[in-house]
């Protein structure tokens, strides 16, 4: 049962074969047994997960179950949740307890869901291997000596290990898809404004997005149901998004007449010709489905990296200017006054990346440097989302790596911040262009696993979600469980 | 691309040690020259991008939609009196 899907756990409770609170208990023993070794969760309070168990099954005693009934997720330690701690994984954070939940946790909350405990991120979700959290580094349960991607890389370790059936992470330039893919798990990062961004600590206003890290296709389509949709307190959630019948999505089970689209500029030089044979495989599986593959070129695809580098740190070092340790957050000790205040809790209370992030945005919009950076990279923004309208003008879907390499040791990178950063080279166009995406394993390279990325146009998100489901009937790599954490279901 | 990491540390009301300064200088002249690439890059008449989609921003009535929550948002500062924040004296 531990590695079963979401779905499963639900038909299971829905023939009264388990509770709630069978269920929440299995992974909370779980979560005792392996955190340890994988550092996935950075908070855990098993008598209020208990509690909200309890009070599930006694909802579904007397009411029709909700769509999320009494099912564990783990959610991401950037999501403001009024029980218990919320870091954000920064020192700055240390002790603060958020007043409200965010929007996406009440959501979860009114559908029934058990949320259980914070995982482990990059701080503020600046990262892509997880090593810069305040709390340590996550394990990547396929190989504990490698990290599991990042930012949300407590979500997916969670997940992968079966220490929680499904997690919420955010992705603001890969952080959910990058993970997912470098674990073994899916992930799905919705269009830009079809998830409401209240009560998620902001990093990157334009760019960030919540979305579930699950076992299965459906499991993900169930999540996003449940959380999607606009809401008044997100200017930038959208109101008149098409609406989707997201399970009906999932039942896809071949390609035919779908036409998948193959960027050139995603297989160069630089990715793991291992990682390269599994995904050329699945493409040739896709055809065998049904589907045609059709060459197709995203030509500034190359400019996606350093626009991201410009306009995420930028829209960082504005966002996290709230940090001066007057309404909340870490002060520093018998401060001088005013701006040594500011200046010397900021310094202790964020770490080298996040300083990193900070520093480069600020520079990109200091004065005189403002329309050399930031405005020259939203106009190349304004490009590469053109290449996507011009390629989705031949093709109903487009199928790429999610990441050129797999899972890295720990500590392989971290003295190379712009190494690091070309890590995300595939997933970052489809966040600058604010389109859905989504990661699923295809495969392994010397035993760790491949992630296949699908990108749809914007509110397309049933296409991605029946490729994915179709490849997923087709194949078993989803049922893959790394040994030593008790697979055996 | 040499860049007064102090001077931009001060913009961002960091206050960075020497050897923090002397380690992060480097680091933002690589992460800057690298982005430097979108400098040769035609944008003439390319309108840039504010949201993905375009959207407009939206409107609302302007409504009181929940209650005074001082107490609650108080109890998470540093250092609270009277219902107000308190900082280090700004005016002698």
């Amino acid at each position: 049962m531990p590695f079963s899907s979401l779905s499963h756990i639900q038909d299971r409770l829905n023939h009264g074969e388990t509770t709630a609170v069978e269920v929440a208990t299995l992974y909370l023993d779980r979560i005792t047994e392996h955190n340890e070794t994988l550092n996935a969760f950075v908070h855990i309070d098993h008598e209020h997960v208990l509690a909200q168990a309890k009070a599930s099954d006694t909802y579904r005693a007397k009411h029709a179950p909700r769509a999320l009934e009494g099912l564990p997720i783990a959610v991401k330690d950037i999501f403001c949740t009024q029980h218990g701690p919320t870091r954000c994984c920064s020192k700055i954070l240390e002790g603060f307890e958020a007043p409200y939940d965010a929007h996406v946790i009440t959501k979860l909350k009114e559908a029934g869901a058990v949320l259980v405990g914070k995982t482990n991120m990059d701080e503020f979700a600046m990262g892509s291997s997880n090593e810069t959290s305040a709390f340590g580094a996550c394990h990547n349960p396929w190989d504990t000596s490698r990290i599991p991607g990042g930012s949300s890389g407590g979500s997916a370790s969670a997940v992968a290990a079966a220490l929680a059936p499904a997690a919420l992470g955010t992705d603001t330039g890969g952080s959910i898809r990058q993970p997912a893919s470098l674990t073994g798990i899916t992930g799905l990062k919705p269009t830009y404004g079809r998830v409401s961004r209240r009560g998620i600590i902001a990093f990157a206003s334009s760019l960030d997005q919540a979305g579930p890290m699950t076992r299965t296709v459906k499991d993900a389509a169930m999540i996003t149901s449940v959380i999607s949709g606009h809401d008044a307190g997100d200017a930038t959630s959208v109101a008149d998004a098409p609406e989707l019948d997201w399970l009906a999505a999932c039942s896809q089970k071949d390609m035919k007449g779908m036409r998948i689209g193959v960027p050139k500029e995603y297989f160069v030089e630089g990715m793991d010709a291992e990682v390269r044979a599994s995904v050329e495989n699945a493409l040739k599986q896709c055809e065998d489905l049904g589907a045609e593959l059709i060459d197709i070129s995203l030509p500034n695809t190359n400019l996606a990296v350093a626009a991201y580098y410009v306009i995420a740190p930028s829209e960082a070092s504005a966002n996290l200017s709230r940090y001066d340790s007057v309404r909340f957050g870490h002060r520093c000790e018998n401060p001088e006054d005013l701006l040594d205040m500011y200046t010397r809790s900021r310094d202790e209370g964020f770490g080298a990346e996040v300083k990193r992030r900070i520093l480069t945005g600020a520079f990109a919009l200091s004065s005189g440097y403002y329309d050399a950076y930031y405005l020259k990279a939203q106009q190349v923004r304004t490009l590469i989302s053109q290449d996507f309208k011009d390629a989705f003008e031949k093709v109903d879907v487009i199928a790429t790596p999610t990441s050129p390499i797999t899972a890295f040791k720990l500590g392989e990178k971290t003295d190379d911040p712009l190494t690091m950063y070309l890590s995300d080279i595939y997933t970052i166009a489809v966040n600058l262009a604010g389109l859905p995406g989504l990661s699923q394993p295809c495969g392994f390279a010397e035993g760790l696993p491949v992630g296949l990325q699908w990108i749809a146009p914007a509110w397309r998100e049933d296409v991605l979600l029946g490729a994915a489901a179709a490849y997923e009937a087709a194949t078993d790599w989803h049922t893959k469980v790394p040994t030593g954490f008790g697979g055996e279901s | 691309m040499d860049i007064d990491v102090q001077k931009v540390a001060m913009l961002a009301r960091i206050r960075l040690t020497d050897d923090e300064a002397a380690e992060l200088g480097p680091q933002l002249s690589e992460i800057l020259g690298y982005v430097d690439q979108l400098a040769a890059v035609n944008t003439d008449g390319i309108k840039p991008t504010a949201h993905p989609h375009d959207a407009a921003m939206p409107l609302r009535a302007n409504v009181v939609t929940n209650d005074n929550q001082r107490d609650a948002l108080q109890a998470v500062a540093p250092k609270t009196e009277s219902g107000l924040y308190v900082v280090p004296k700004v005016i002698e």
